[in-house]
């Protein structure tokens, strides 16, 4: 069998059955409501983005003051706890009064 | 008032989605006849299209207008057909035993007499069917678009996106494929 003819001829028939062009019923209707969709599903994909963004940063600065916290060398204890001195500026007010005739 | 391409192109960038329906009823029938030609399955041609419109919507600010609309989703189409193919090699180890009676009576009266046998015949076009998918994507797309949509070597460069030696040498590796298949496919018919 002659392969090149063959070849020819199967190339033309090719040629004489052209593919047919028609399209879906209401196609460009699935396509513009498939795009309307995305357009949707976009905007919460932007959303959440943004909330793991932020939360990504949240979580980093928490991570940052911790680390600052942990290694900045305590200063000297005064004597005092927090609640010594919470209770003595609360109550400065009160104390210059008595003091004063 | 009909808009125009460029106004319809215009208003999609501008946010208008639906401006974009009337661009895919008009350019639809040539994306589904350019789909048939390399996919079988209704549901996969289906597929194909609605996978251009879909990245021409996303790439619609790449479209600089210089080139008609047409063209640049003409582009876009033989590559998406392009990566289906590459995606969907099943067929192209299979044997030609599963011929059908006309097929192979086609081959038949061709082996007799290459002249009697007609090119406008079904069995032809499922023949060329059944070769074009044992062909590897790059062949069958070169064949598809050199052999028989007959376009120049300068325009499949630009529908594929390679280089012009590129072709040529994708064009002469596809014939050989080719007559290799069509060689396998007369040995199996007369063994």
């Amino acid at each position: 069998m002659n392969v090149e003819e063959l070849k020819k001829k199967l190339i033309a028939a090719a040629r004489v059955h052209p593919p047919d062009d028609r399209v879906p019923y209401a196609f460009e209707q699935r396509v513009t409501a498939l795009l309307a969709g995305r357009g949707e599903a976009n905007r919460w994909v932007f959303l959440t983005r943004g909330l793991w963004r932020a939360a990504i940063s949240c979580v980093a600065v928490a991570v940052i003051c911790g680390a600052v916290a942990f290694f900045t060398p305590a200063t000297r204890d005064t004597g005092n706890d927090l609640s010594q001195d919470f209770e003595n500026t609360l109550l400065a007010s009160v104390d210059q009064g008595e003091a004063t005739p | 008032m009909e808009r125009s391409e460029a106004e319809l192109i215009a208003a999609v960038l501008n946010g208008d989605s639906t401006s974009f329906e009337p661009l895919v009823k008009k350019y639809s029938p040539r994306v589904f006849a350019t789909a048939r030609r390399y996919a079988r399955r209704d549901s996969e041609v289906e597929d194909i299209a609605q996978e251009v419109w879909l990245k021409a919507f996303d790439k619609l600010k790449s479209f600089r207008g210089e080139a008609p609309f047409e063209h640049w989703l003409m582009r876009m189409t033989v590559r998406t057909c392009y990566d289906f193919l590459r995606g969907h090699q099943r067929n192209r180890e299979s044997s030609f035993s599963d011929m059908s009676e006309d097929e192979s009576d086609w081959l038949e009266k061709f082996a007799a007499d290459p002249g009697s046998a007609a090119e406008d015949a079904a069995a032809a076009k499922t023949l060329i069917g059944r070769v074009m998918e044992k062909l590897s994507p790059e062949a069958r797309l070169v064949i598809q678009l050199l052999e028989i949509e007959d376009r120049s070597v300068k325009e499949i460069a630009e529908l594929t996106g390679w280089s012009v030696p590129l072709v040529k040498v994708r064009a002469f590796r596809a014939r050989g494929e080719m007559r290799k298949i069509l060689a396998r496919m007369a040995r199996e018919k007369y063994l």
